[in-house]
């Protein structure tokens, strides 16, 4: 059988409107051995100003270590992130946003929460204020300005920490599962937050495991396995498609990081 | 020799008289204790936060040493403090020995640990949930130890009591730098001892049972504030 990682990558090309979109950051062959063994493995890819970036794959294939290579937040063991053709720095940092697979809240109010992003970005007086009650307004917290963030529900912190993102008008912004275990209405209404940012011309990197999530919001899919980055192309392509055995069987409910040993065989 | 009901009897009724001796100890005992700890505190806070909430070189052995100067000996500590201040030793001029400022001098040596300690515990606690999201959004170091600690009030509260616990308690290094002497050092601590020993016993007994009072009263203190703080999800 061919090396179908090989093949992959060959077909993977991205759209032609993307790849008019100037690069905002690459990764060059990025890898992650924390134990020699590598959960990152050797990823090439580009982020493109505007576009909407899907990572997909199976649970510990590596989506999380991987946007967290992209954001700064772990030193790469090998390769390096680019950012505007220059290696990222907490300057560059500072021009993107993340949210966590589990929301991170200060031991404060939701108010508070926001406040204290704003002003570790150095933004205070009436534009803080105005932020303020911009990022409340959106994620439709107004009534629960003044309660502590920690006892809100799952979906309403995941609202508070978008909307806490996006309240520092990052260029950039990364979303680690941003609707996993939320009822339809708290997803709809996070997808809606996200629409709004693309619209307003931020570029998004997000993990979903929700097909129907990647094809709503995604511009382009990139499918991690074992590490290793196996296809990239445009969501609708790649979903209905996929030219990697590995994004195939996981989109058919078969793959599991088990059978990593084995690459996922086509199906006869 | 009186039975202990008649003795019990005679001390709740020195308390409940307000007897002036037994009003000046423990006024003294809480004056000498507070200070101590609101020293130790002002050390102790801002070196457990710094170990807690950055990496650098050697941490690990300031934190080992922490934790083993939670256990100072006290008795040590006094006899420490002793030499220090006593007419022979570098600090004699200042004349200190047998002094309340001795005995806040041995009691802050003696908590700044344990604050410093468990603070540094608490803060690293708390870093580890909040590293990625601070670094995520660029927060400065100084802005990390204002935010480490503000948010963790409540556990450090709790921590400053556990100091003033230890330093309301303790007997074996005030009594070798304050002497115990009549009107001048002596605190509840040491009078009980002295007193138990003349055979004294009310005045011990109600001393007792004010110390015992005041640890019913501080651990209450701490379990009300876990409850509010699991109130109000701040823990
Ligand atoms: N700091 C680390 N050191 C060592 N191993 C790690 C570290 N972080 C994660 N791992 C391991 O790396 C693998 C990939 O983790 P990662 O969190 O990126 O998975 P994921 O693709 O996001 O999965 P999920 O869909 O379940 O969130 C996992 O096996 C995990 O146990
Ligand atoms: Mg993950």
């Amino acid at each position: 059988m061919p090396d179908a990682r090989l093949k992959t990558i060959e077909g993977g090309r991205t759209s032609p409107e993307a790849a008019q979109a100037p690069l905002l950051m690459q990764a060059r062959k990025l890898s992650f051995c924390p134990n020699g063994k590598p959960l990152v493995d050797t990823v090439d890819l580009d982020i493109r100003e505007g576009r909407r970036l899907v990572v997909m794959g199976a649970n510990g294939a590596g989506k999380s270590l991987l946007l967290r290579l992209l954001h700064g937040l772990l030193p790469p063991s090998g390769g390096e992130v680019v950012w505007q053709g220059k290696p990222l720095d907490r300057a560059a940092m500072r021009e993107q946003a993340m949210v966590f697979q589990r929301p991170v809240m200060l031991r404060r109010s939701v108010i508070a929460n926001l406040q204290f992003a704003l002003a570790v970005r150095g933004i205070g007086g009436t534009e803080r204020r105005r932020r303020v009650e911009e990022a409340l307004e959106q994620a439709r917290l107004g009534d629960l300005a003044r309660h502590p963030a920690r006892v809100l529900s799952g979906g309403e912190q995941q609202r508070l920490a978008l909307a806490r993102a996006l309240a520092c008008t990052p260029r950039l912004l990364f979303l680690d599962e941003p609707t996993a275990s939320l009822d339809p209405a708290s997803t709809l209404a996070i997808e809606n937050l996200i629409a709004t940012a693309h619209a307003r011309g931020i570029t998004i990197v997000m993990i979903t495991h929700d097909k129907g999530q990647a094809r709503r919001l995604g511009d382009d899919i990139a499918f991690l396995h074992g590490g290793r980055l196996v296809e990239t192309g445009p969501a609708a392509r790649v979903l209905e498609t996929p030219n990697s055995g590995a994004a195939r069987a996981w989109l058919e409910g078969r793959l599991y990081l088990d059978d990593l040993s084995s690459t996922p065989s086509p199906t006869p | 020799m009186q039975d202990f009901g008649t003795t019990l009897a005679e001390a709740i009724g020195l308390i409940l008289l307000a007897d002036g001796d037994l009003i000046e100890i423990i006024t003294l005992s809480l004056r000498v204790t507070l200070s101590a700890v609101i020293i130790a505190c002002a050390i102790g806070l801002p070196f457990g936060a710094l170990v807690g909430a950055f990496r650098f070189p050697g941490r690990a052995v300031v934190t080992v040493f922490l934790n083993a100067l939670m256990g100072l000996p006290p008795v040590v500590v006094g006899l420490v403090v002793y030499l220090m201040l006593s007419a022979a030793g570098p600090l004699g001029p200042l004349r200190l020995l047998y002094t309340p400022t001795a005995m806040i001098i041995a009691q802050t040596i003696l908590v700044t640990p344990i604050v410093a300690a468990l603070t540094r515990q608490v803060i690293e606690d708390l870093q580890t949930e909040y590293s990625e999201q601070f670094a995520s959004l660029g927060v400065g170091p100084l802005d990390r130890i204002a935010a480490l600690l503000w948010d963790a009030r409540y556990s450090l509260l709790t921590v400053a009591l556990a100091g003033f616990g230890r330093a309301v308690a303790e007997v074996g290094a005030v009594i070798i730098v304050g002497g115990n002497i009549n009107h001048v050092t002596r605190v509840m601590t040491t009078t009980i001892a002295l007193e138990t020993s003349k055979g004294n016993l009310e005045l011990a007994l109600a001393l007792g049972v004010v110390l015992l009072a005041i640890a019913v009263i501080v651990n209450a203190a701490v379990m009300a504030l876990r409850a509010s703080a699991v109130r109000s999800a701040y823990a």
